[in-house]
């Protein structure tokens, strides 16, 4: 295939689907399909042939449009119509009123609009709109033409330098700007390379990740090839949990669909670049996620990290230059070539450029996935685009940043969501998760759950994070069972700041962060547990089993 | 190691002069600066794992691990702060409080790295409340024996099987608090028939979780042995 038969794909496929003048979307991504999203597509289709509108009424699967709360979720373009908690009855009801009639139903309508709009989607700009399962939806959304442009007007160095001018940074946590990594593997002299997607989202309660790899696998796949032409590397690897089914066949069909249309493969696009990528499952560990501990799991060893220097950009996979990259990350590659490392630029704040998608739980009234640009407050994220919390309770505290983010409290709120920021306040930005706790949650019990995360997933490898974070836990449990004693407080302090400073990885030095910043934040209740043998929020002196997460 | 261009850099205030890709730790070694190290070994590729060894490196707020963190040119070494001594000391605080260690009924006693270090750093208490869980003992070979409840996790023996002795008999399973060093596939040491009973597994083992049964301490531990061996295997 040549670059124009893309182009003239996407023409297409644009003349076809505009023959439509509705197009209906049903969510079918794991939030979801537990609510029976399946049922509800062969009730739109039937719906739709039982009016006759087959012909101007097109019924599609997508993926998620993000307000995962009051799934079963559908989507009725044009106007961006979004339905909640769709049955089958509801159904007909919809076809009959919004697509014969052209009334929308209003009592069925998702009715936070405050929800969509402080939120900036790029990184989602297709999720919840295409068909995750065709290629041809991709291409006609605009798809693959920032790879055709790649491959034809630019050099591997002018990717780069334009990823360098929008100031991208890893969206996987850590922040490190991207076209300067992409940089150091580019200038290695090896004539094997590979680049790595990095897909292991294992942290509680987030899911951007694999929202996107279920809405937009194409979106990942073309930031992949774009990576591996602007650094020479003719393999790749896309690292997905196994226990994303879903995101895991999707990307598989994506896969075979970009094969097949030689977006991959041998003399791509007959540009003469050669990129093949690789499905690679993960067997469920939470530390496959770090950077070094995806590359043992994908050498087929355990996941264990290992210290850096070196780094993988010098020698990754088998002892070859590699490239690891956030998912996220790569879906911000193909914007920034079609339009500019310079627009990118402009989005966001000076020192974090573009967006940031958050996976916003707990008590939060729109819970969901949500994609805003750098720089908004916490805020506006929790009371605007979240809608406040849940049940018009007090708000307590929040954790950015996953089972290793700090828990900040509502002084923090008007924090600026960027890197520096974050860690400043003791926080970090992590895989993007956002939980909001009210003042029923005790805060001992909130770190007590997260620091136990990390115990369960801490590789042992080195001593600090092995043992140190595990007599954390034991302490905080002491604590919570009304056995603590007041020089605990200065044994977890000196032991977070030991485990944070001295460990190996990435789990090690940020999982004391929900202690340290409890300690920091909420010091009163730790007292007020010790000394008045009294919990400010009612739930300890039992055995600690009340966060627990059923899987 | 092929040679390759001089790195000047100052330890502890003291000029060194070293090789590029040489690692703090042997350039402090030669220089004749003591770094404490428990799951480092002569001969054996660098772990990590213990964290004794980590340094301070002027103008940058992280710790480096000596063993693995290789020298560049310029950078300042402090390898003996308070702040090292303190992180030092609760490392070996909590290695013994992770297993039940009790040195008066250990067949190391006397010959034991863990307690020597222990004793260098004056850790007569423990603070932090000690686990008593009881770990497999396995009895079942001719000779040697492998105690889990004395077991520190350096992979030290991991190391000398695969590297050394080239079998990969032994390697850990699980993750974390569970971790745990394996024969073959987590079978009994008798039914191994890969393990070429060489003891060198015994010999590198810093604490009494690997032993030679019925044979003196002094003699097993004896680590002018074991570093006779890797000196001539190379690294």
């Amino acid at each position: 295939m040549k670059p124009e038969d893309i182009l003239r794909t996407a023409r297409e496929e644009a003349e076809k689907q505009g023959f439509y003048k509705y197009r209906i979307n049903i969510c079918c991504s794991s939030g979801c399909l537990p609510f029976g999203a399946l049922n509800l597509l062969k009730a739109f289709e039937n719906a739709v042939k039982e009016f006759g509108v087959e012909s101007e009424c097109k019924v599609a699967r997508t993926g998620c449009p993000g307000t995962c709360s009051v799934g079963p979720v559908v989507l009725v373009e044009p106007g961006g119509y979004i339905y909640q908690n769709v049955t089958p009855e509801k159904a007909r009801e919809i076809v009959k009123s919004h697509i014969v009639a052209g009334i929308p139903v209003k009592e069925y309508l998702y009715a936070n609009e405050a929800f969509f709009k402080k939120q900036l989607r790029l990184v989602l700009r297709n999720a919840g709109k295409i068909n995750p399962m065709r290629i041809e939806d991709y291409i006609a959304a605009g798809g693959y033409q920032a790879l055709i442009k790649c491959l034809t007007k630019m050099t591997p160095k002018e990717v780069i330098d334009e990823v360098i001018a929008s100031g991208l940074r890893g969206r996987g946590g850590a922040g490190f700007p991207t076209g300067q990594k992409w940089n150091f593997v580019a200038r290695e002299k090896n004539a094997l390379k590979y680049v790595v997607a990095n897909l292991d989202e294992g942290d509680p309660g987030v899911f951007a990740n694999r929202t996107l790899a279920e809405a937009d696998p194409h979106s990942i796949i073309e930031g992949t090839i774009i990576s591996a032409y602007a650094v020479g590397a003719e393999y790749g690897y896309i690292y997905v949990r196994a226990e994303y089914p879903l995101a895991v066949n999707t990307l598989r069909e994506a896969l075979k669909q970009a094969k097949a249309m030689n977006l991959i493969g041998k003399n791509i696009l007959e540009s003469g670049f050669n990129f093949n990528i690789e499905l690679r499952l993960g067997a469920g560990a939470f530390i496959a996620g770090e950077e070094t501990g995806i590359l043992a799991s994908i050498e087929g060893r355990r996941a264990t990290p290992r210290p850096r220097p070196p780094y993988p950009a010098t020698s990754g996979l088998w002892g070859k230059p590699t490239l690891i990259n956030n998912v996220e990350t790569l879906a911000n590659v193909p914007l920034i070539i079609l339009n500019g490392g310079d627009w990118f630029a402009k989005i966001g704040t000076p020192k974090c450029a573009g967006t940031k998608c958050f996976s916003l739980t707990g008590k939060v009234n729109n819970p969901g996935l949500i994609e805003v640009p750098m720089g908004i407050t916490l805020r506006e994220v929790i009371f605007e685009i979240g809608g406040g919390i849940l049940g018009g309770r007090k708000f307590k505290a929040l954790l950015v940043g996953g089972p290793s983010g700090g828990c900040l409290p509502e002084s923090m709120l008007d924090l600026p969501i960027d890197y520096e920021s974050l860690t400043k306040a003791g926080a970090i930005m992590g895989s993007g998760g956002i939980v909001v706790i009210d003042d029923t949650a005790c805060m001992v019990d909130t770190a007590w759950f997260f620091t136990d995360f990390c115990v369960d997933e801490s590789c042992g490898r080195c001593v600090p994070c092995r043992v140190g974070l595990l007599k954390i836990r034991n302490i905080l449990e002491r604590i919570m069972k009304g056995e603590g004693k007041m020089d605990d407080i200065d044994l977890l302090e000196e032991l977070g700041v030991y485990v944070r400073d001295a460990s190996l990885c990435g789990l090690g030095q940020t999982a004391p962060n929900p202690t340290l910043t409890t300690l920091r934040y909420f010091r009163d209740e730790y007292v007020a547990h010790i000394s008045e043998k009294r919990c400010p929020a009612g739930k300890c002196f039992k055995e600690p089993a009340s966060m627990e997460v059923k899987e | 190691m092929s040679v390759s261009s001089p790195v000047k850099i100052k330890i502890d205030g003291v000029e060194v002069t070293t090789y590029e890709g040489d690692t703090i730790l042997s350039a402090a070694k030669r220089a004749g600066i003591y770094i404490p190290t428990l799951c480092y070994l002569d001969g054996l590729s660098s772990y990590g794992g213990c964290r004794l060894c980590i340094v301070e490196v002027k103008g940058s707020p992280k710790l480096f691990p000596s063993c693995t963190t290789p020298v560049s040119n310029g950078i300042e070494i402090i390898t003996n702060s308070e702040k090292l001594r303190k992180f030092r000391k609760l490392t070996l605080e909590l290695i013994l409080s992770e297993k039940p260690h009790i040195c008066s009924i250990c067949v190391a006693n006397g010959h034991c790295e863990l307690q020597d270090l222990a004793k260098e750093f004056g850790v007569d208490h423990l603070r932090i409340e000690r686990e008593w869980t009881a770990h497999k003992i396995d009895l079942t070979h001719d000779f040697l024996v492998i105690d889990h409840n004395r077991c520190i996790l350096c992979a030290r023996c991991i190391r000398a099987c695969d590297e050394i002795e080239g079998v990969h008999v032994l390697d850990m399973k699980m993750r974390g608090k569970d971790s745990q060093v394996i024969i073959d596939m987590d079978e009994d040491w008798a039914s191994s028939r890969s393990c070429t009973s060489c003891r060198k597994c015994a010999m590198v083992c810093p604490v009494g979780a690997i032993y030679v049964r019925d044979k003196p301490f002094s003699e097993i531990k004896d680590k002018e042995i074991a570093k006779f061996i890797l000196s001539r295997r190379g690294s």
